[in-house]
């Protein structure tokens, strides 16, 4: 019974429990009880992993209602993928969560941020798991919601102002998406995404289906935080508290780009998204500046979180590079990275989350002698920094060399010395940390810090730790990476 | 003539659009900003609707002698995107309440002195 239902809970269950948390109240009890919903959340999703691993993709029907006319709820290879991510993330994170809002965030909310944590992983896995157009748009927008909420409760005032300007841009993004798939609808008559990509083909020549994938496009890319629709990303990173930057960082932009290849590949197909269209040129010049001006505007930065919010920018710069390259290389980079990111980007937050449950912030001048205080906390930045640079034995240098390949089999030389300029760029920013930490004395009658407590640092360590594994340990991740990019490129006419 | 007044539902929904991106872009009133949001997503209703209307045909109410109907699916879509809207208006205006008592103003330029740099 349960078994044949996994699909649905994997969205039910969390959504379901984000109400609860209201009537528990207590906030060490619904932190205990978010904790448990998220565990079994990641039990569904690798439940579910390895059954599409054993018997092939999973096609659910929402309410017994047979696609195309009801909902469907579809896991394959990418998505069962996905899913694992964004549960684990959610997980981890939540049990980092537990210490970090205790101290961030005043004791009356933090029901609240659970169960807006709750509704943020819910829309998430409902975007990833959904078969059908227009349940992307609800669900991107129950993730956007409690995502704003989320935000506004980081303890600086300017959170408040990040969360508003946020809401904004990521609104006008949906409605964009909104946009696209009504354009898509008149043509079609139908939302179930395997329905759409049956139907597109026979109208694709018109200029409703260009006006579609063009307002799609823009619409994704201000939800992926692509230069210079990045402009949301950097404030609601720094301002918002460190569990909520970190879980964000490693989920929100990476659903956006799962969607992003979904209705390129799946919907429009390579051809007409990359020869009829210019997808890739476009991409392509959005993700250079990325790359170069995301990684020079985070050397000046002296708040850390900001710095790393500024890195992701270029990082997302790499990704999407890597897809407009429309090849199996380009893409497995992409995705490649999509994951490595997630773990190197998540990780580095939460170190930042450690040092900020000590010092109140994270500016330049707190790392003074880090590496003694808090040395576990301060190791882990700067493995997950080495990782951001992309020196070999860890992940970051895994999907940097995918790309540089693909770039160098179509003879782009010129951009293969961009990725290479924004890595050099990556070490002087990373390098001011360092410098900071381990190059300078504590000063005299400051606060003695300590090292972070257990609860943070496990976790932390846990993502850290996963992003050396994966470095070492290479065939896992290249191939579900491989098998997902062969998928969407075959799935093109 | 035909591209104006045969498509003058999609005109109307451009002209709304834009209408509505412009207040967002150019008014620094954070409240103003909300009320051109939500033109912009009232345009996209409008899109909706309307295409859902087929030539000739009635509403989608089954009746004896009625052979063409309207499509009442974007219309039940609307009704989660009018719902969603309603979402995105209630916490920003909540949004706003919270700034105007950390800030004492709405004005984005007098939020933006405060901080320094935003």
């Amino acid at each position: 019974m349960i078994s044949n239902n996994l699909p649905a809970l994997q969205i039910v269950l969390p959504l379901i429990s984000a109400p609860l948390c209201l009537i528990l109240f207590r906030p060490k009890l619904v932190w205990f009880f978010t904790m448990v919903i998220c565990l079994a959340t990641l039990g569904i999703s690798v439940e579910l992993l390895s059954a599409v691993v054993n018997t092939g993709a999973i096609s659910y029907e929402m309410g017994n209602w047979a696609p195309p006319w009801g909902i469907e709820l579809r896991v394959d290879e990418v998505s069962s993928f996905v899913l694992l991510i964004v549960s684990l993330i959610g997980a981890i994170v939540i049990l980092y969560a537990g210490k970090s809002v205790e101290r961030e965030i005043a004791p009356h909310k933090q029901t609240l941020f659970y169960s807006a944590y709750l509704l943020c992983l819910a829309g998430l896995l409902g975007i990833v798991i959904t078969g059908d157009a227009f349940n992307v748009f609800v669900f991107l927008e129950i993730s956007s919601l409690s995502t704003y909420t989320l935000v506004s409760l980081g303890n600086d005032r300017r959170a408040l102002t990040a969360a508003f300007q946020y809401l904004i841009m990521g609104t006008l993004g949906a409605t964009f998406i909104l946009i696209g798939i009504g354009l898509m609808y008149m043509m079609t008559g139908t939302l179930n995404i395997q329905d759409l990509a049956g139907r597109i083909p026979d109208v694709l020549d018109t200029r409703t289906i260009r006006a579609s994938i063009a307002f799609l496009t823009v619409g994704i890319c201000l939800k992926l935080a692509l230069f210079p629709l990045h402009l949301w990303l950097p404030n609601s990173y720094a301002y918002a508290p460190s569990a909520v930057s970190a879980f964000l960082s490693a989920t929100a932009t990476k659903v956006a780009i799962y969607v992003l290849l979904r209705f390129v590949f799946i919907i429009f197909g390579v051809t007409f998204a990359f020869e009829v269209m210019p997808m890739g040129t476009v991409l392509m010049l959005m993700s250079i500046p990325a790359i170069l001006i995301g990684s020079t505007v985070a050397i000046f930065q002296q708040n850390i979180k900001r710095l790393l919010a500024y890195s992701s920018v270029a990082q997302i710069g790499y990704m999407i590079l890597g897809i407009s390259l429309a090849s199996v290389t380009g893409i497995t980079s992409g995705i490649l990275h999509l994951f490595n990111h997630a773990l190197m980007k998540g990780g580095l937050f939460l170190a930042l989350g450690g040092i900020a449950y000590h010092m109140g912030a994270a500016r330049i001048e707190h790392f003074k002698g880090l590496g003694q205080t808090m040395p576990w906390t301060m190791a882990a930045i700067v493995v997950g920094g080495l990782s951001l640079i992309g020196v070999p034995l860890t992940v970051g240098f895994i999907s940097k060399w995918y790309l540089v390949l693909a770039t160098l089999e179509q003879g782009y030389w010129p951009i293969a010395v961009v990725v290479l300029v924004g890595s050099l760029l990556a070490v002087i920013y990373m390098w001011k940390l360092v410098e900071a930490a381990y190059f300078n004395k504590v000063d005299e009658g400051e606060v003695v810090v300590k090292e972070a407590p257990l609860q943070l640092l496990i976790p932390t360590w846990l993502l850290i730790g996963a992003s050396l594994y994966f470095g070492i340990h290479t065939e896992l991740t290249i191939d579900a990476a491989q098998k997902a990019a062969e998928m969407l490129m075959g799935a093109g006419r | 003539m035909n591209m104006f007044l045969g498509l003058y539902n999609y005109w109307i929904v451009i002209i709304l659009m834009m209408t509505g991106f412009y207040i967002v872009i150019a008014k620094g009133n954070l409240l103003k900003k909300v009320v051109g949001l939500n033109i912009f997503q009232t345009s996209v209703i409008i899109m909706y609707v309307s295409m859902a209307k087929v030539k000739d045909g009635a509403a989608p109410i089954l009746t004896e002698g009625v052979e063409i109907f309207s499509n009442p699916l974007p219309h039940v879509l609307m009704l989660t995107a009018i719902v969603v809207g309603v979402a995105t208006t209630a916490l920003a205006l909540a949004l706003i309440v919270s700034i105007y008592e950390e800030y004492g103003s709405v004005e984005e330029d007098e939020i933006h002195e405060q901080d320094g740099s935003f």
